[in-house]
Parts: structure tokens; C-alpha cells; sequence
């Protein structure tokens, strides 16, 4: 090994496995979660919830509740009014209770907030307070919330013919949104030799991180300034909404979000009791603590899906695709409160053209409410793509049986060529990067996958029950070119700060936050790569909007695409500024040095040198005439476009005909994200993203039965696989760049919970078709749900 | 998910723990692993004003073989049931059945005293004590007494366990050479109780079936005998045909009520599903196999 690769090395910078900084403290439970924070005087706040889905409040009576010893006050949205805190605006542009005015429109809405000494005395003074409710008929299904005769979710919007996002047509109505070109759409379906229609639904599925929701409020009333601790994905934001909801200036609001127990989504929002553990702060001048238990997280605080799509293809009969066309029905529950950029209220849906050059295509969605829990985040996958991968590639699925072509081979025949990148959809993207027939290709010969389709037709013969399933899906993730993208009209750009301390050690600072995804181990490694230091050296925070610069959180896999741009424009001016302390250093010009790994060298003289550690102590004591001291930078990137990282996953199922229950023999996933940053981080995100695809499409579900209940709150029914059920995953990659990413990375974790949802579902419509399945089979696959289709079909016989 | 008040107690014999039942009566619940309990409390479905916690009465505890007897003290932990040597080699039923029970941390406090008494139709002990033909030491206020497994499922949480009685011990006879054993049970997951579950003891004679018993889990009310199905297989030699027919008479005996793990006809036939593969693998283990 040469010097100059040990040199590298030693860096433990871009593409090294380089171990989590962070797991010490979480093995060892040293971690700071939000529910660690114990501050002095700290009272604890508790939600009283709704029993029922739809029904008028007609009294409240706090009484016996303020009677019990050790509860300080009780919150009810009568209270809330004169601050007018009783509703807050949404990200969607709608508004939602804090607390119930008037009626409660989901089981489990949140009605008052008592506040007490401790837990048990908080859960003991909820339990007192005595709520009279008068029922109301309910809309739970999203395809009659239209009807003429439904019941009115939301009274607060009767008689507007807005709620935030367009022009709607019925009390229940929240917007229609359409893109692409309909009437040559409609032609192309017309004219075309072969079509294909399927309604299916993404069912309603909760991201459930381990740490549930909650925050600590604590405001000062002498000096007039509020610290929220809070599990939040972007804590700058939340700052600015507690200066827009309460008048604090935001010079005086401090958000900081800890070490956080998984997000997925679910952090992202602002939930009513985060706003009445703030109120409750600055009533009564003490810190209050909000946390969400269990079935708090999983019954009321974002929800993910939800989406009732109807998907079609036109094509010639050979299988090349000409036109898409999906119509879908959102159900948003009783408030508009899914987390989307502002202008897309179906987020970035429109990706669902998928890794196929299809030259029309057309999409529209309506949301509705219905009383339901209000929600529609994304759960591991940017803005609305898991529903649009779904939609595009179960349809090629259906395509592909009707015309008797195998499911690769329709991929490959309409798969975007490498060649044609960059890409523009038919629904107004320009895909960076990609080369999907390879990916494709590697995977199908990693697997001998003509072997297993006649292995498939053996076990057929047999009586046995196998499924091969593909997904080849293309994300669109770091949200996003503040032309296209903002929240609350904040641009969604985002940043770094980097500061190298005298003696060549530095602390980085970023407008991200991470929730587990390593963000302290591999920001340093960027950092390392780019300034030749060690990232054992680099110290990594975020999450404290005093300290941090302004950046717009970590969700939709922005924070490589983003957050990691940032990092590296940062880190490539203090290189710059270093080059020209290099130049003084040694007397040559700036344009006689070359990088070399972690110096500067003289061209032609290599052993004429000056290391970046040599250089930061120079920065502190012997600057060229006229430079200013020290060596820092921030940059706030604005990217340029999205990213769009793409995958090509296949897994095979076994089902067992007489119980259903799916084993997952085999599940292989080649992602390509660009750059690959941490490749064992790579793997970990993948990993925890294949198993909660596993989850969604096997098992996870919300029920609600026809009175609003919902039935699967607890971890009993709500299904968390455990490493037991977690199938063995079998990884691959290849590596396509893309070219706007000042380091060609785009971002990963979102890839495998997207791709993996389709690619189950394939298999096992896969597994159904070959014995004459002519309808498509919807999630969650369960073994009760597959029996039921094993019976109708006759196939759980001897 | 916070409990009300209660007052706890943690006796160190039997007597006091009697005692403290006899004082406090239908206020008081005994609490042994509390996987049952605990939630029902945090949930405030259960509110007992106390709670007395047996984990301290070490003579309820422990497993030893007297008289063809083996006797298992109630407050013995599914993983000790798993650890125990004289189970393994004298009723293996057990121990194969207590680790499909719940998960590994469960299984490190739940006890089969509890589990049986608690009267969950979802809970495993019972069919498999039905299935082994077991009986159970109740000690009350006046004594004790020992009662057939048969009989002592009265129904969803009600059993012939009688207010101020705590169950001390469990007695299975030890089944003759010959014997074979078969459970299976159907979960969505680890930790999830059974969709169905079967427990099946039998005992050959050459090849011909000379005795069996068939008990199942969470398909009814309570755990109990399928002994239409076992009637119709004693006395003969079990081929598939006679399985099938068997599942059959199984599950014309069951009353499973719907919930997410599936509806009643789902349930009836996987209690059928699982009577067929346990009593496949009594067959096989009783022929050695």
C-alpha cells in the first residue's frame, strides 16, 4: 500500500465502514432521549381523548379533576380561545384542533390537558374530568365521504369552497389535484392495442418509531424565553411555528431536538399536545412535559397512506407502454395535516411514470376528511413516492399477466435507457442519473432468475405455492429546488457550518437532525474527504436551533442530497481559504498547489507540502496580508434539483396453502444511491427500510370498524416484526453518480421501504396468478388475508 | 398506560399470601408474572386495590418427579420449564410447547401457574394440561385441594379456582412408554397469542391408537377436549383419511370469536389445521421417528 492510500485511510473519510459514533452511548443507555429531560419544577401534562369518532362536546366539567391533589390545571379549548390557540394552522394549509371546539371529529381527538405534579396524577386527573358527548353519524370510508347524504366532518368549513389547497365540491371535499397531459392521455388509451385497469389501495399504516412522540416545555417568565426539548425532524421549523403561533420572538424560542428514537415521518408535524404542553409553560411559569404513550402514538399522531388508487396502463400488444393513467382518492382523516411541501398536496406522487419511458401519462387525486385520525405523513419515503412506486409497478404486474409477457422482461423492454438521462417524465421531472437495465440484469443473474420461474412452475405441478416478485422502482427524494419546494415559504434548502479549531481537530453544525440514521459518523467522514482530517476529529451537532444554523430537518432522504451538498460546498470554501494560507505558507502561487489527500502540495514538488493540520494552526497565527483570521464556513445549499436513486429488488415466497402463511425464502435488493458515503451504514438503512416494507406489506394495518373504532392499536395487533419473522435480506448495489450532487451521492434509507412494498406484493400476486388470479390482491398480506384468497381460490386442498 | 393506585404486597410464604387474600378478598388480585395482569391495569380495565405478588414464595417454585408423578410449582417460569432435564425426558410436551409461548422475556417471568389460572382461552398450559390428563393443587382458606385439569375451564377468565384459593402446584401423571406428543400452534408473531393451537397426547399399542387426547387453544370460550375427535380415533390405527376426520370432529367443537388474527371460519379451520400437524407428529415421535 502506497503512503498516499494509507494517508487515505487513516482519514476514515467517503466510502470507509467506518463504525457509528453514536452507538457507545446508545448500547450503553447513555443516550439523551426528550422523555430523559428532567428539568426542575417540571409538571407532567396529559391528553383526555375522544371515545368516539363523530360527536358534539356538551360539556366539560373539570372539577373533580382540579380537586385532586397534585393536578394544577385543567385545559380545554374554551381556555385556549382568548390566545387563540384553540386551533393552529396545518402545513396543508387548513387548520386542526388543539383541543376540541365544540365537537370531536376522530376517536381518540384530543379534548382536554391536564396538568399535574406527575404521570400518575396526571392520568389519574384525566380520568376525572368528565366529558358529555352527544354521538353523531360518522364517514369512515373515504369513497362515500362525497356522497350527498354524508355526514359533515367539519363544520368549521361549511359553506367555504377552500380548505387550503384549491377549489373543492363538497362539504367533505379538501382538493382535487391533477397533472399531465389529459386529453393525449385519454387518446393514447383510445387508440391503444392493449389496457389494463386495477383498483388498489395503500392501505392506512402508522411509521411507529420505537420513542413515541413528546416534548418538554419550559418558559421563563422573567427572561421572556421558551426552551422546547421536543421529538421533532426539524426542529428550525418548529421554531419559527412556535414564533408565528405564541408572538415569542424567535431570537427567544429555542428548539432542541435530542437524541431521537427513530422518526420516519412521524416527527415531522406539530401535534396539539406539543402546542398544550407550551401553552400550559407559559400559564403557569413552570417546564411541563408532554408524552405520547403507546396507543396515543399509534391512534392519533400521523398516520401514513391511506391512499386508493386506480391505475392504468395503455399498450401495444408487445408490451411497450404508452400512456399511464391513475386516478386515486386520498383519505386524509378530519384534518388536513399531511406534512408535504406546500404546493404539492399529493406530495410527489407525480413520480409514478417509475423507471419506464411512458410518453403520456395522467394523474389526479382528491382528498377527502372522513373521522378518522388526521395524518398523511410519509413513512420512510418521500412525499407520497411508496404510494406512486406501488401504483406504477404493480400495474406493470397486471400488464404483463393480460399480454402473457414475464415481468422482467416487460421491464427491460420499457425501462428508460441509460443513454436518455437526463430524463424528462412525462409529469415534469428530469431524472438525474440512473442505468436501470443493469441493475436489473445483475440482480436476475445473481439469482438464477430463469431457475427460479421454473422452479416456480415445478412446484406448481406439485401443488405447491411459490411467488417471485420484482420491483425496479425510481425515487425521488431531497426535497427540494426552492423554486419547487417550501414549507410555510421557508425554502427548502438546507445547511452546514464547520469550524477548524487551531490544532486541526473541527465541530460541524447542521440544519438537519438525525433519528438514528448516523448522522454524527458520516457527515465527518464527508467533512474528512473534503479537508484531509481525520473524522475521528470532526465533531458533529445539530438539532439546537441556538447553536445550529437554520436548515429544514431530515425527512424525505434529504439530508444527503441536502444537508450533505452543504457540507461539502462548506467544506470546499475553508479548502479554499486553506489553499491561499498553504500559498503564504510555502511562497508559491495558489496556482502552483494541488490537493493531495490532507495537503497541499507544490506541482512538480511534492515535497514541498503543507498538511490541512499545518494549515489550521497557520489560520490562527500567520495569514496572508489582508485575510481575516481563523477558518470556518457555512454554506446554505438551495439544490438544484431532486435526486433520484433507483433499485432493483426480487423476493421469493413460499406460501403455505393450508395456513397462509408466507415464508420470504429469498429477498435481494441492489440499491444505487449515488456516492455511497458509509457502505455498513448503507446496509443498516437498508436493512431497517426492507424490514418496515416487510412490515407494511405483511402486516401493519389501522382498521377502523364502521363506527370509527380503531381496532389495532396496541403492539399486540399492530405488527412490529420481530428478528424472528425478519426475513434474511441479501444486498447489492452499483454505483451511478448523480451529476447536480457536489459528490454525486443521493441519498438511501428510503429506497428499500419503497421498493420492498411493491416487490412483496408482486410475489404474492405473483404466487396467486400462475394458478388464474385474475384480480390484483391487496395489502397487508397477512396469513388470514392469504388464506381467505387461497379458499376463494380453491387452493388450500390436498 | 399508567395503573391507579394500588397497594402492594409481597409475601414470602404461602400462609401469609392466604392470609393477605382471606383479609383483603375480591379487592386483592394475586399477581404472579403479570403479563396479563399488568396490561388490564395499565389499560385501567383492571383496578385492584392490591395486589399481592407470589414471585417471593419459593416453595412454590421448582419441578420434581414423585409417586409417576411429575409436579411443577406454580410459580415455576416457562423457562424453567425449558431448562428442565426431568421434563425433557419424562413429558416432553411441555417444554416443546413453552417455547412457542410468547417470547423470550415473557418466557423468563411468566409462570405456568399463572397461566393456567388466569383462565385466558389464549393462553397455552390449559389445553396442554388437558392434554396430559393433569390436575391442580388449589390451597384455600380451609386447606387444599386437588382438582382434574378436566372440568376446571369453566369459561373466558372463569375457572373452578374459588375466591380466597391460590393454585400451588401442578401434577402430570408421567406418560407411559409408547407415548407421543405433538403441539402446534399458529401466531401472527412472536409474542402474539395463538390463532389456533392443538395439543395432542396419545399412546400406541403396536400401531393401533390405544389412548389420546386432543385440547385446543383460543378457539372457544376456553381451552378444551376435543373428545369427539379422539373417540373417533381411539382404539384404531391412524392413517391420514382418520386425521382428516378427526380435524373434523375438532372443529365442529369450536366457538372462536373474530378479531384481527382472523374471523371464525378462518379460525375453526386452523384449529382443524393444527389438530392434523399435531397429531402427525405424536404419531411420529411415539413410533420414534
Amino acid at each position: 500500500m502506497s503512503t498516499e492510500d494509507t494517508r487515505e485511510e487513516e482519514l476514515k473519510g467517503v466510502g470507509c465502514s467506518r463504525k457509528r459514533k453514536e452507538d457507545p452511548r446508545f448500547i450503553q443507555g447513555k443516550g439523551n432521549y426528550v422523555d430523559d429531560v428532567k428539568l426542575p419544577g417540571m409538571l407532567v401534562g396529559k391528553v383526555v381523548r375522544s371515545p368516539y369518532a363523530h360527536a358534539k362536546i356538551v360539556s366539560i366539567n373539570k372539577e373533580a379533576a382540579l380537586a385532586l391533589p397534585g393536578v394544577h390545571a385543567v385545559l380545554t379549548a374554551e381556555d385556549l380561545k382568548p390566545l387563540g390557540l384553540h386551533w393552529m394552522p396545518t402545513l396543508a394549509g387548513d387548520v386542526c384542533a388543539v383541543l376540541a371546539d365544540e365537537k370531536v371529529s376522530f376517536q381518540y381527538q384530543e379534548v382536554a390537558f391536564v396538568i399535574a405534579d406527575n404521570r400518575y396524577i396526571a392520568v389519574d386527573g384525566a380520568d376525572l374530568v368528565e366529558v358529555e358527548y352527544e354521538e353523531l353519524p360518522v364517514v369512515v370510508d373515504p369513497h362515500h365521504a362525497m356522497d350527498a347524504d354524508a355526514a359533515i366532518v367539519r363544520d368549521d368549513l361549511v359553506g367555504k369552497d377552500e380548505a387550503g389547497q384549491g377549489s373543492r365540491k363538497h362539504n367533505n371535499h379538501i382538493f382535487n389535484w391533477d397533472v399531465g397531459d389529459k386529453d393525449a392521455t385519454d387518446r393514447a388509451f383510445e387508440s391503444a392495442e392493449v389496457t389494463v385497469k386495477q383498483k388498489m389501495i395503500n392501505h392506512r399504516v402508522h411509521a411507529s418509531p420505537l420513542e413515541t412522540c413528546g416534548c418538554v416545555a419550559s418558559f421563563d417568565k422573567v427572561k421572556g424565553d421558551m426552551t422546547v426539548y421536543m421529538t421533532s425532524q426539524a426542529p428550525h421549523i418548529v421554531r419559527t411555528v412556535i414564533t408565528l403561533l405564541s408572538g415569542i420572538p424567535e431570537s427567544k424560542v429555542r428548539v432542541i431536538a435530542p437524541d431521537i428514537g427513530g422518526g420516519f415521518g412521524n416527527k415531522v408535524g406539530i401535534y396539539p399536545g406539543y402546542v398544550c404542553a407550551i401553552v400550559a409553560s407559559i400559564v403557569l411559569g413552570r417546564p411541563v412535559k408532554w408524552i405520547e404513550d403507546r396507543i396515543e402514538n399509534l391512534s392519533t399522531t400521523a398516520f401514513a397512506r391511506d391512499y386508493h388508487m386506480e391505475g392504468e396502463l395503455a399498450a401495444d400488444k408487445d408490451g411497450k407502454i404508452k400512456a399511464l393513467r391513475v386516478n386515486v382518492l386520498a383519505d386524509h382523516g378530519a384534518f388536513n395535516t399531511h406534512a408535504q411541501p406546500t404546493k404539492w398536496p399529493a406530495g410527489l406522487f407525480s413520480i409514478c411514470t417509475g423507471s419506464y419511458d411512458i410518453p403520456v401519462a395522467y394523474a389526479n387525486v382528491d382528498g377527502v376528511f372522513t373521522n378518522k385520525a388526521p395524518g398523511g405523513v410519509s413513512y420512510r419515503c418521500s412525499f407520497r413516492v411508496t404510494e406512486a412506486v406501488y401504483v406504477v409497478e404493480r400495474m406493470i404486474d397486471v400488464l404483463a399477466q393480460k399480454i402473457g409477457m414475464d415481468p422482467a422482461e416487460i421491464r427491460m423492454k420499457n425501462f428508460i435507457q441509460p443513454e436518455q438521462f437526463p430524463y424528462q417524465s412525462a409529469l415534469g421531472w428530469e431524472y438525474d442519473s440512473g442505468n436501470y437495465p443493469a441493475a436489473l440484469k445483475k440482480v436476475m443473474e445473481a439469482v438464477d432468475y430463469e431457475g427460479l420461474r421454473k422452479e416456480q412452475a415445478e412446484k406448481k405441478a406439485r401443488g405447491e405455492i411459490m411467488g417471485i416478485g420484482l420491483c425496479t422502482f425510481t425515487e425521488i427524494v431531497g426535497a427540494g429546488p426552492s423554486k419547487a419546494c417550501d414549507i410555510l415559504g421557508v425554502g427548502m434548502f438546507d445547511s452546514a457550518e464547520i469550524r477548524i479549531h487551531p490544532t486541526g481537530s473541527a465541530i460541524a453544525r447542521m440544519g438537519t437532525i438525525s433519528q438514528g440514521q448516523g448522522h454524527e459518523t458520516t457527515y465527518a467522514q464527508i467533512i474528512a474527504t473534503e479537508l484531509g482530517l481525520s473524522s475521528d476529529d470532526i465533531q458533529i451537532e445539530e438539532g439546537d436551533t441556538d447553536t445550529a444554523p437554520y436548515g429544514l430537518g431530515t425527512y424525505g432522504s434529504r439530508t444527503t442530497p441536502v444537508g450533505g451538498a452543504a457540507t461539502v460546498k462548506a467544506a470546499r470554501k475553508i479548502r479554499e481559504k486553506a489553499r491561499k494560507i498553504a500559498a503564504h505558507l510555502l511562497e508559491v502561487s495558489e496556482n502552483d498547489l494541488e490537493w493531495d489527500v490532507d495537503q497541499f502540495r507544490v506541482v512538480g514538488s511534492p515535497d514541498q507540502a503543507k498538511s490541512m493540520k499545518e494549515i489550521a494552526w497557520a489560520a490562527y497565527n500567520n495569514v496572508p496580508d489582508g485575510m481575516e483570521m481563523g477558518l470556518e464556513a457555512v454554506d446554505y445549499y438551495d439544490p438544484p434539483n431532486f435526486t433520484f436513486p433507483f433499485g432493483a429488488y426480487l423476493a421469493v415466497v413460499d406460501i403455505d396453502k393450508f395456513t397462509g402463511v408466507t415464508t420470504i425464502r429469498r429477498f435481494y435488493a441492489l440499491d444505487d444511491c449515488g456516492t455511497r458515503i458509509n457502505p455498513m451504514i448503507i446496509e443498516g438503512q437498508v436493512h431497517g427500510g426492507l424490514n418496515e416494507g416487510y412490515a407494511v406489506a405483511m402486516g401493519q394495518e389501522l382498521p377502523y370498524d364502521t363506527e370509527g373504532n380503531l381496532l389495532g392499536n396496541t403492539f399486540m395487533d399492530y405488527f412490529w416484526p420481530t428478528m424472528v419473522e425478519t426475513p434474511k435480506w441479501e444486498l447489492d448495489y452499483t454505483v451511478t453518480p448523480s451529476p447536480h450532487h457536489p459528490m454525486g451521492a443521493k441519498g438511501v434509507a428510503e429506497s428499500p421501504h419503497v421498493g420492498s412494498i411493491p416487490c412483496f406484493s408482486n410475489a404474492i400476486n405473483d404466487a396467486f396468478m400462475q394458478f388464474g388470479a385474475e384480480k390484483h390482491i391487496d395489502m397487508p398480506h397477512n396469513a388470514f388475508r392469504v388464506w381467505k384468497t387461497l379458499q376463494e381460490m380453491g387452493l388450500n386442498k390436498d | 398506560m399508567i395503573p391507579g393506585n394500588f397497594e402492594y404486597h409481597a409475601p414470602t410464604s404461602l400462609a401469609d399470601a392466604l392470609a393477605l387474600l382471606g383479609q383483603y378478598g375480591d379487592e386483592a388480585k394475586i399477581i404472579a408474572g403479570g403479563h396479563s395482569l399488568l396490561p388490564m391495569m395499565k389499560l385501567r380495565f383492571a383496578e385492584p386495590e392490591h395486589l399481592i405478588d407470589i414471585n417471593g414464595i419459593s416453595e412454590l417454585r421448582g419441578i420434581r418427579e414423585e409417586g409417576g408423578m411429575i409436579k411443577i410449582g406454580a410459580m415455576t417460569t416457562e423457562n424453567q420449564l425449558i431448562a428442565s432435564e426431568i421434563l425433557w425426558d419424562k413429558c416432553p410436551l411441555i417444554p416443546t410447547a413453552a417455547k412457542l409461548i410468547a417470547d423470550p422475556q415473557v418466557r423468563n417471568r411468566g409462570t405456568i401457574g399463572g397461566d393456567i389460572a388466569h383462565g385466558d382461552p389464549g393462553n397455552d398450559h390449559p389445553a396442554i394440561m388437558l392434554a396430559l390428563g393433569a390436575s391442580f393443587v388449589l390451597a384455600g382458606p380451609d386447606g387444599e385441594r386437588t382438582v382434574p385439569a378436566d372440568g376446571f375451564f369453566l369459561g373466558t377468565y372463569y375457572t373452578q379456582l374459588e375466591e380466597g384459593e391460590i393454585m400451588t402446584e401442578i401434577q402430570v401423571p408421567v406418560p407411559p412408554a409408547g407415548s407421543g406428543y405433538g403441539f402446534s400452534k399458529l401466531k401472527r408473531k412472536t409474542g402474539d397469542f395463538a390463532t389456533a393451537a392443538a395439543a395432542v397426547q396419545l399412546q400406541l399399542n403396536g400401531d393401533s391408537c390405544t389412548q389420546i387426547n386432543i385440547a385446543l387453544t383460543n378457539v372457544g370460550p376456553c381451552s378444551f377436549k376435543a373428545s369427539d375427535a379422539a373417540a373417533h380415533l381411539t382404539g384404531k390405527v391412524i392413517d391420514d383419511a382418520l386425521i382428516s376426520e378427526a380435524a373434523e370432529k375438532a372443529m365442529a367443537d369450536c366457538d372462536p370469536s373474530e378479531d384481527l388474527r382472523g374471523n371464525i371460519e378462518y379460525k375453526t379451520s386452523m384449529a382443524g389445521e393444527m389438530v392434523r400437524r399435531a397429531i402427525r407428529s405424536a404419531l411420529s415421535n411415539a413410533k420414534g421417528e
